[in-house]
């Protein structure tokens, strides 16, 4: 889009306002444009918010990438990678970071199916 | 492990047991004792900070008694060798310099990397951000602050496409201070605007529990706008954005930092147009910290105007504020930084803010005028420009819509800017709807996370994580055993803690040289002729890295660098002893309490003069400076003459210069006037001190002088013998 310097004219409800108006009506807009931004971080995840779960999980960055690539072929990414972890470990009974290796190498892809 | 200021840093010591090393503390440092005044030397101080226990002091504090007063922000430098072991040398100088924020640049490309990477591999334009390269950077850093004394901020990005891997590694790591700013993916990177705005949200809730300081990434539309002036509304947007998305997620006000840059510079009147810019900022952010940047735009290869244009934006620092000083390098203009542009750059910072303290007490901003006029214009033009963005449906439309980055001032358009689609850029297509039952069992997570009933938080699922058990952490070592630090290493062995040496810029022993060249040619001639130059002086890749027409057929300035091919064995280095010297207030007291004397001349046939000038001449630091007084008698001067000038005077000393060696007449010459110093019976009660290009002081003492000062002596060092020597008569 092309547009002459209008300010003059798009000002004109601005122009009484006090400087501490225009303060909050500069943090107003700011707030109101960023709320719908959070929204979709609080509903939503991607590969990255996950390998950065399952790090903190105990992984190391080698082992995170196979097991979201593997989630997400499952089409289980709405459900957590760490959560399919931390529900494959209650399954077959061992801890969390075995279940993870095992899901790393490509193993117990399977009994993921059952876990939800 | 602990340094010593008399050796360098142990690479392969600091290397050791990096799998077991622990921060030693999470969060950001600003300076201790900012806000007091202080004494230091001669001066009250009003903008200052704790000094350090180790520093190297501006070259200027010479006059005052090596004083190095520490400016009350933190300064930062930004360190991009890409070899994160070389890099580590250049944070431990540069906090001696009094840097203590050292941020390392990423290498290029690593934004649109989708995984953390590991091992030591080498950089382009900054290093490949690893677990292992951050830890022992960090512990590098944890050793430099013990040895200067102050904590140092240990610094780099959180962006790209594994902004949350990053933003946990860093946590983990001990990283007090990162760059983030999705906005900087969207416009930049060509990253993905949703997936860009979600990763920030997990990023930022890491960041805010690591207590990490974030700066944002605004600057960078400085840098691109074609006209940078007319940027000055969006940059108030980008930063707003920011902020209010990053405390919403809970980062704490005094943890946002706005990157803030003067957006344009000289020729421009550009303290006119950029003074308004800043106070606008801080008056809008009254709440956060400002990291004031320098300018880029328009940088030139000439580090001289780039100095300049620094010192031009440290005023706008200290007329408006600055809780962090961000330096650039000099030469950014013309290289990848050299190390001791780090250096350069973090000097003239602390001469800057340092000489501008307190000034702020005595000039203040006319907001009456003009200034406050264009303060509100650019409030007003901002807040209308969030407007617009509300009005076609928020960020991501008015992304689509190229708002950002158009050359035109809002509300002025060019259709120029940089649209992006929600439904492109790297990344698109990796989103995904968290599900009722979606789980994370971390501590520290943002948004939606059905955590199991039979669990009081979320990370008890699984026995506690990373963040509250530093054991569960996986260590990687290297991946790659053609390119790793143990490698390069190898590559330099022969220049680490040995007897060689050999010029660097960049890294260890890369041979680097850099010329100064005055050709009386025209630009284009003297460019080539300044290879040539390089070329016959033996250097190997010369390029001319700089060049300023001085007159367009008068000549041209001209500065190459090019590669040397030897090394250099300081074994074999003839290196006399330093001429010893009394600290300046221990001669003037002694000359105070007892003055002095001397009588001096150019003897024999030679006309020369200059350099007794500048033995004796207060203006050239002569021992006239420290009060000793003198009798000139010129220059031809007959050896009788001065000896029976120095009887007449009663004087201390007889001080002679000889510059002609022909059939060695200087020594004859020191040798004549000794002799008929005894014959009249006064050699016991005068000192006698030759000085000569050629003298030496074992030539001049087997004449029968006291001391010989031979080239480049200065006056300070013939005072103090002096002052010496005469003790030891008197004694």
């Amino acid at each position: 889009m092309k547009r002459a310097d209008d300010y003059e004219q798009r000002r004109a409800h601005l122009a009484n306002l006090t400087d501490e108006e225009l303060y909050e009506r500069f943090w107003a807009l700011a707030n109101e444009i960023v709320d719908p931004l959070l929204e979709l971080g609080r509903k939503n995840t991607t590969p990255s918010v996950e390998r950065s779960i399952l790090l903190r999980m105990g992984f190391s960055s080698l082992e995170v990438k196979p097991i979201v690539e593997g989630v997400m072929n499952k089409g289980l990414m709405g459900k957590g990678a760490g959560n399919v972890v931390w529900r494959l470990s209650k399954k077959l009974g061992c801890s969390v970071r075995e279940a993870g290796l095992l899901l790393a190498e490509g193993k117990h892809w399977d009994d993921v199916d059952t876990l939800f | 492990m602990k340094l010593d200021p008399n050796k360098k840093l142990d690479i392969k010591e600091l290397l050791k047991d990096l799998d077991k090393y622990e921060p030693r503390r999470r969060g950001w440092h600003w300076r201790e004792g900012s806000n007091e005044k202080r004494t230091i030397g001669d001066f009250e101080y009003h903008e200052t900070s704790e000094s350090l226990k180790n520093s190297i002091p501006l070259p200027g504090s010479r006059g005052f008694g090596y004083i190095d007063p520490q400016p009350d922000c933190v300064i930062t430098t930004e360190i991009a060798s890409g070899r994160f072991e070389d890099d580590i040398r250049r944070m431990r100088m540069a906090a001696w310099h009094g840097a203590d924020h050292l941020m390392v640049i990423r290498t290029a490309g690593q934004s649109h990397i989708d995984s953390l990477l590991e091992g030591t591999n080498q950089g382009i334009g900054g290093i490949m951000v690893t677990r292992k390269q951050v830890r022992a950077s960090r512990k590098a850093c944890d050793l430099i602050e013990d040895e200067v004394g102050r904590p140092i901020n240990f610094h780099s990005y959180i962006s790209g496409v594994a902004g949350p891997d990053i933003a946990v590694m860093f946590a983990e790591e001990g990283v007090n201070g990162a760059h983030q700013d999705p906005q900087y993916n969207v416009l930049y990177r060509n990253v993905n605007m949703v997936r860009s705005f979600v990763d920030a949200c997990e990023a930022k809730k890491v960041m805010a529990w690591a207590d990490m300081l974030q700066i944002d990434g605004a600057h960078n539309a400085n840098a691109t706008a074609m006209k940078a002036w007319k940027v000055m509304p969006e940059l108030m947007v980008q930063h707003a954005i920011n902020t209010a998305f990053s405390v919403k997620i809970g980062i704490k006000p005094e943890n946002i930092a706005l990157s803030t840059v003067p957006p344009t510079a000289p020729p421009a009147p550009c303290m006119r147009l950029d003074l308004p810019y800043a106070v606008a900022l801080r008056d809008l952010f009254r709440d956060y910290k400002m990291r004031a940047q320098q300018n880029t735009k328009y940088m030139e290869s000439d580090t001289r105007e780039a100095a300049v244009t620094h010192t031009l934006n440290m005023v706008i620092s200290r007329l408006t504020s600055a809780d962090i000083q961000s330096t650039i390098t000099p030469d950014e203009g013309r290289n990848v930084p050299w190390h001791y542009n780090n250096i350069a750059g973090t000097m003239t910072a602390k001469q800057a803010l340092t000489g501008m303290d307190g000034f702020r007490e005595m000039v203040k901003l006319d907001r009456e005028g003009p200034l406050g006029d264009k303060v509100r214009e650019l409030k007003e033009r901002a807040i209308l420009f969030m407007e617009e963005m509300i009005e076609v449906g928020g960020y991501f439309k008015a992304v689509e819509q190229g708002f950002f980055i158009d050359s035109g001032e809002y509300p002025e358009r060019n259709g120029d800017g940089i649209p992006r689609q929600i439904d492109g850029g790297i990344g698109y297509g990796f989103i995904y709807e968290r599900d009722e039952d979606y789980f994370a069992p971390v501590s520290v997570h943002y948004g939606y996370n059905n955590i199991p009933a039979e669990f009081e938080k979320a990370s008890d699922a699984i026995g506690g994580d990373t963040f509250e058990d530093r054991s569960k952490i996986q260590y990687i070592d290297e991946l790659d055993e053609h390119d790793n630090v143990n490698v390069r290493l190898k590559e330099v062995e022969k220049y680490y803690d040995t007897n060689l040496v050999r010029p660097e810029v960049e890294w260890r022993a890369d041979g680097t040289v850099l010329l100064t060249i005055f050709l009386p040619l025209d630009e284009r001639t003297a460019e080539f002729a300044a290879i040539k130059c390089g070329e016959k002086m033996g250097l190997e890749d010369v390029t001319v890295v700089h060049k300023q027409c001085i007159h367009p057929s008068e000549g041209t300035f001209c500065e190459v660098k090019g590669r040397v091919n030897f090394d250099i064995n300081i074994d074999e280095l003839v290196i006399p002893e330093k001429p010893h010297v009394l600290s300046e207030a221990e001669i003037r007291e002694d000359i105070q309490n007892k003055p002095m004397f001397v009588v001096a001349a150019t003897v024999g046939e030679d006309e020369h003069s200059v350099g007794l000038k500048e033995t004796l001449d207060i203006k050239h630091g002569g021992i006239e400076a420290f009060g000793i007084k003198y009798e000139y008698l010129g220059t031809s001067c007959p050896v009788e003459k001065l000896v029976d000038a120095a009887i007449e005077t009663n004087a201390d000393a007889i001080l002679l210069s000889t510059i002609i060696t022909h059939d060695d007449v200087h020594i004859k010459n020191m040798k004549k006037v000794h002799d008929l110093a005894i014959e009249k019976g006064i050699r016991d009660k005068v000192m006698i001190v030759c000085g000569g290009t050629q003298v030496t002081n074992e030539i001049a003492r087997e004449a029968g002088m006291d001391a010989g000062f031979g080239r480049g002596s200065h006056g300070i060092e013939v005072a103090s013998f002096l002052v010496e020597r005469r003790r030891e008569m008197n004694a």
